[in-house]
């Protein structure tokens, strides 16, 4: 790599001659403030927060694109540079909707870090200030424009990254707004609701459509028996919630602190997710003897569905017709559960903890009431729940140890792995080559399916069976895999999509990591290896061994793809209509 | 490819087919979302939504894009227009030369608030920005003809000429 010098401060450096005065910058620990930059996501210097002095230029630059060159001297704190961020922040500030007391991202918001870093004692301007009404129609997501700052990282990853492409910067200058078109609610839209916005938006101007009012009513009501049950990727993350290190595992302390929120038992989704394995590889294995549609898909991603739904429609009878693990986990405990616990399935309410947004959209939909109620009655992403714990005044960090219920707390370390993507294909193929061989495999690390590359590929020899498999994370890698097969450039049995980039870990229900976190720390990979830590510590590692699902067939459900696991366990899928017209 | 049928009759829609070529002629080069609606906006007077959808399908881009580009530039209505469509002015030079009030005057004459079409089809009233005719301020033009240096009193006479 080419390397230039270059002054910062006075502090003469090396550095590589393709980054920006931000990058350098911040390889010498000199701290430049950013609001709109996002590393690789958005990188327009739109928003001047970053200004600094360039000798011989002839105004103040931004750092977060500004490439550095020989000799390049920089000032990033003289007084010229000082005045114009202040004033900067100040005009930003003047028609933001500064109710930070009652804001969800109070304490967690950049706006409000960037007015205390730079001092920010006083607003000296006052004028016209936005008075928008808030779009809280999405089962998922609620938006309020009145406390967007136009930093345009929400619609750099609708549409850069998910190619969703529902929201954008419309109108001009004072009126300029982040929404869709027409105005249309994000229920009116093709949104998908991954909440990927959510989870790059600087403030609160995009959040999550609060579930836990009804989730504290359900558990103050003594008619009820309220479970709840937690997805893979909580446990890695909802550390970070309260001030733990990124990848920390806190599956003890999040069953303790459920137990102490009132829940009346606490179950696995994992255990739910070797349900799914069985399942979903009963599904491939018939459809590869068979001649059934191939590739199949998975379905576990409810945001890949409906993004599949409004725009693949002809590879709708590719999808699994499996459920989500959690929905199975609603239908097995308001069917099965209750029927052994004796508790009329009307009286159980299901909790998801999810670390998604979209699966507050799933819940609803109508096919998900296998026994007559809703599978899942509310659905909690992990920052609500962290918020829960808060309210009660549990002190996360200082809990006693303790573990899942029975009947359904116990789980593989195939089924953790799922909250990572490339996981439910490599759980799915420890399972689908042990069957298919009738042979137990000792090596079930698959990775070829491993790590953070947008598509990978793996081809399995299995029983005389070539397996052609793809794993697409993030929308936009899902459509480009989608395009090369309906263009007829590749061929597989079998594909894993996530909607969220990296999959579960990275969700859009997620703890929120600023920008100078999220820019240069990969929270899908250091989430990812806290996952296969989990896996590798787990004793059974195939879902097909797990004792839990093994009696669940014996005693319930019969063979997997049955009749029963049929009803209770799978789904359908219909076209969805963009933008449709009034007629 | 969505199409609108007429709402009496059913008929499709003869423009429909005409964006379709418009759409066609600009698809492969760069940059041609803004042209394929100027000559949209020609043909249909406005952009409605069903004109957006037809342009993104066509075009291969998002509705909340070609909605984006729409809203952004002043020339492109999402209302309909009326047969004498009547633009104020309200540039630097027009605005201190008190165009306000001028548009004062046309709202309350033509009973109408701005991006607003007459129901009768006659009207539509806008504020844009500057012409480029500071020299004749306070400017309103109606369709092709400008009227320059006028007052609030001459909107009544103005409106009339249209009207016979």
């Amino acid at each position: 790599m080419e390397m230039v010098n270059i002054t910062i401060d006075s502090r003469k450096l090396q550095v590589p001659a393709n980054y920006t005065i931000l990058e350098a910058a911040r390889e010498a620990n000199i701290a430049i403030p950013t609001l709109c930059f996002l590393k690789e996501i958005n990188e327009i210097g739109a928003c001047r927060m970053c200004v600094v002095e360039v000798k011989g230029a002839r105004s103040l630059q931004a750092a977060c694109v500004y490439p550095v060159s020989e000799g390049l001297e920089i000032y990033t704190q003289s007084p010229s540079v000082r005045e114009a961020r202040k004033v900067t922040l100040e005009l930003i500030l003047s028609n933001h909707d500064k109710k930070c007391l009652t804001c969800v991202r109070s304490r967690n918001c950049e706006l409000q870090r960037l007015a205390e870093d730079l001092n920010i004692k006083d607003i000296r301007f006052e004028g016209e200030s936005y008075d928008y009404s808030l779009d809280e129609l999405s089962p998922s997501i609620v938006r309020d424009p009145n406390k967007c700052v136009l930093c345009r990282r929400c619609v750099s990853m609708c549409k850069n990254v998910q190619t969703v492409s529902v929201i954008d910067t419309n109108e001009r200058g004072f009126k300029t707004i982040v929404s869709s078109a027409f105005n249309k609610s994000l229920n009116e839209v093709p949104c998908v609701m991954c909440g990927q916005c959510i989870n790059v938006c600087p403030v609160g101007a995009l959040r999550e459509k609060d579930g836990t009012e009804m989730v504290w009513d359900a558990l103050a009501n003594p008619d009820l028996h309220v479970v709840v049950q937690t997805a893979p990727a909580v446990r890695v993350a909802l550390g970070e919630e309260f001030g733990m290190p990124i990848g920390s595992r806190v599956t003890s302390n999040m069953v303790a602190s459920l137990r102490r929120l009132g829940f009346d038992k606490v179950f696995d989704t994992d255990t739910a997710a070797d349900l799914t394995i069985m399942e979903e590889g009963t599904e491939l294995i018939n459809r590869i003897k068979n001649g059934g549609k191939l590739p199949l898909i998975t379905s576990c991603s409810p945001g890949w569905i409906k993004f599949c739904e409004h725009n693949y429609p002809e590879f709708l009878d590719n999808l699994s017709s499996c459920k989500s693990p959690h929905e199975m986990f609603g239908a097995v405990l308001k069917s099965y559960y209750a029927e052994k616990m004796g508790i009329d399935p009307s009286k159980v309410f299901v909790v998801s903890i999810m670390p998604c947004t979209a699966k507050k959209f799933e819940a609803q939909r109508p096919e998900m009431a296998a026994t007559g109620h809703p599978d899942v009655d509310v659905v909690l992403t992990t920052r609500e729940l962290a918020k829960m714990i808060k309210e009660a005044g549990i002190d996360f960090k200082d809990l006693p140890q303790r573990q899942f219920d029975d009947p359904m707390g116990e789980a593989t370390g195939a089924a953790v792995i799922f909250g990572a993507t490339g996981g439910v294909m490599e759980a799915a193929l420890r399972t689908v080559a042990e069957v298919l061989s009738g042979e137990s495999i000792e090596n079930v690390e698959y990775n070829q399916v491993r790590g953070v590359e947008g598509i990978k590929e793996a081809t399995i020899e299995v029983a005389g069976l070539t397996l052609k498999a793809a794993v697409a994370h993030g929308l936009g890698n899902a459509r480009k895999l989608l395009d090369r097969i309906k263009a007829g450039e590749a061929e597989y049995h079998f594909i894993e999509i996530m909607a969220c980039p990296g999959g579960c870990v990275n969700g859009g229900g997620q703890p929120i990591q600023p920008s100078d976190v999220r820019s240069w720390i990969d929270l899908r990979t250091e989430r990812a290896k806290a996952i296969y830590e989990e896996d590798r510590d787990l004793p059974i590692r195939k879902s097909h061994e797990n004792p839990k699902i093994k009696a669940l067939y014996s005693e319930f459900l019969g063979e997997p793809g049955g009749h029963k696991a049929h009803k209770l366990l799978h789904t359908h899928y219909k076209q969805r209509e963009n933008y449709p017209l009034d007629k | 490819m969505s199409t609108n049928n007429c709402c009496c009759c059913g008929q499709v829609d003869e423009r429909d087919e005409k964006l379709q070529e418009i759409i066609k002629k600009h698809k492969e080069t760069k940059g041609a979302l803004i042209p394929v609606l100027h000559e949209a906006q020609e043909l249909y007077g406005y952009l409605p939504i069903e004109v957006q959808k037809m342009v993104a399908e066509g075009l291969g881009v998002s509705l909340s894009e070609v909605y984006g580009v729409v809203t952004f530039y002043t020339q492109f209505s999402l209302n309909p227009k009326g047969k004498y469509k009547i633009q104020v002015c309200m540039g630097t030079a027009c605005y201190v030369k008190g165009a306000g009030q001028i548009l004062d005057k046309l709202k309350e004459k033509l009973g109408l608030d701005v991006d607003q079409c007459s129901e009768d089809g006659l009207f539509s009233l806008e504020a844009c920005r500057c012409i480029g005719a500071c020299g004749l301020a306070p400017v309103i033009t109606v369709n092709e003809d400008v009227y320059g240096r006028i007052g609030p009193d001459d909107v009544e006479g103005i409106i009339k000429k249209y009207k016979e």
